[in-house]
């Protein structure tokens, strides 16, 4: 049988238990956040572009965007699942600064910017991340297998990595 | 402002002829840059959403782009962007017939700054045919050259405006190599901010 991989776009969030995986291409600036639960084998992936929902200049707001609204997403879904709160933990990967300026512009930061909003938003929902790979100047593709935990990390370069 | 402004087919029809005159000019200067007939597409310009415009050169594909980040009366980025095998031929054009490979890192130094400069030239006629033509002032800042996945290059143009919504308005252009047998295409892609939208429209007389 052929696993179900489920595709989280830009701007996304979306949940999955084992066997299938969770995908989501070309973080640049963007930053991917996994949160799960190993004995559930189950858990949620989000891709967010910005830090900070207070930002939002939208009508409505796309709470997977931002990275304080999606990581309270996460965690509230997660637990209406029933997984124990004492479980969950985190990976990331993302937060790259693409473009390198000669000029130190500050939306430049963008992708920095990202990664601290969700190391703040998991800090106080108590939620350890166990693995982030992060900064850096590459685009990554990410997938997670809520089987087991593990995450593969594709940048052009490098190639893949699985933690 | 609040949310990503609606627009008319009437205001498309406006940027698309802002971007005609645009991309005419870049291509004008590629050809005297190259000493080779350049061709121009017919520009598209659309709301599209994030997947969309993300999606236009396959997510994963490797890409290299030119960007710059426009300040003064229309904020928002432009895109100079090419695939890989393309970008590596275009420099080797420039750099007198060198064999090029972008895909490195860092980027090999010299293809780096040629491409940059030409994404900068090119970019920066495209940009002042449009100031002459609206009477803007659009302000480019220095330019900056990467090569990587595409989708993670464009997010970057994307994080802005996304504070609006989860749209983006796209000015469309491509300029092509007539002499090559297989096609040497670069596009300008323009992401104005929703304020910078407005200011455009107010320019071409065709605000709401």
């Amino acid at each position: 049988m052929m696993k179900e991989v489920i595709k989280v776009g830009m701007a996304d969030l979306q949940f999955a238990g084992a066997p299938a995986t969770l995908r989501t291409s070309g973080l640049g600036s963007c930053v991917g956040i996994i949160m799960y639960d190993e004995t559930m084998q189950y858990g949620g992936m989000a891709h967010i572009m910005l830090p900070d929902s207070s930002a939002a200049r939208e009508q409505k707001v796309n709470r997977a965007k931002y990275a304080d609204t999606a990581c309270s997403d996460l965690y509230s879904h997660l637990l209406a699942e029933g997984c124990p709160k004492y479980r969950l933990k985190a990976k990331m990967a993302g937060g790259a600064e693409m473009f390198q300026f000669s000029s130190g512009s500050s939306a430049a930061r963008i992708g920095p910017r990202n990664v601290d909003a969700v190391k703040r938003a998991l800090a106080e929902l108590r939620v350890p991340v166990l693995f982030e790979d992060t900064g850096g100047n590459s685009g990554r593709t990410i997938e997670f297998a809520p089987a087991d935990g593990s995450l593969e990390i594709r940048t052009v370069n490098k190639g893949v990595v699985k933690v | 402002m609040t949310g990503f402004p609606s627009v008319s087919e009437g205001q498309l029809d406006a940027l698309r002829e802002a971007g005609n005159i645009g991309a005419a000019h870049a291509a004008t200067a590629l050809s005297a840059m190259l000493g080779s007939r350049v061709d121009m597409s017919v520009p598209s310009v659309r709301i599209a959403g994030f997947e969309e415009v993300t999606g236009l050169f396959g997510e994963e594909e490797i890409s290299c782009a030119v960007l710059l980040q426009l300040k003064g009366d229309v904020p928002g980025t432009m895109f100079f962007l090419l695939p890989l095998d393309e970008a590596n031929e275009l420099t080797s054009l420039l750099l007198g017939g060198a064999e090029v490979d972008l895909n490195q890192e860092p980027m090999p130094e010299m293809g780096a700054s040629a491409l940059n400069e030409a994404g900068n030239i090119l970019s920066g006629s495209y940009l002042s045919a449009l100031s002459d033509f609206t009477g803007l002032n659009l302000q480019p800042t220095p330019p900056a050259v990467a090569c990587d996945m595409t989708m993670a290059l464009l997010s970057y143009g994307l994080a802005e405006v996304s504070m609006y919504g989860d749209y983006a308005l796209l000015i469309d252009t491509s300029i092509s190599l007539k002499e090559k047998s297989d096609s040497l295409k670069g596009t300008f892609l323009l992401l104005p901010d929703p304020d910078g939208i407005q200011s455009l429209f107010e320019a071409l007389g065709v605000s709401i």
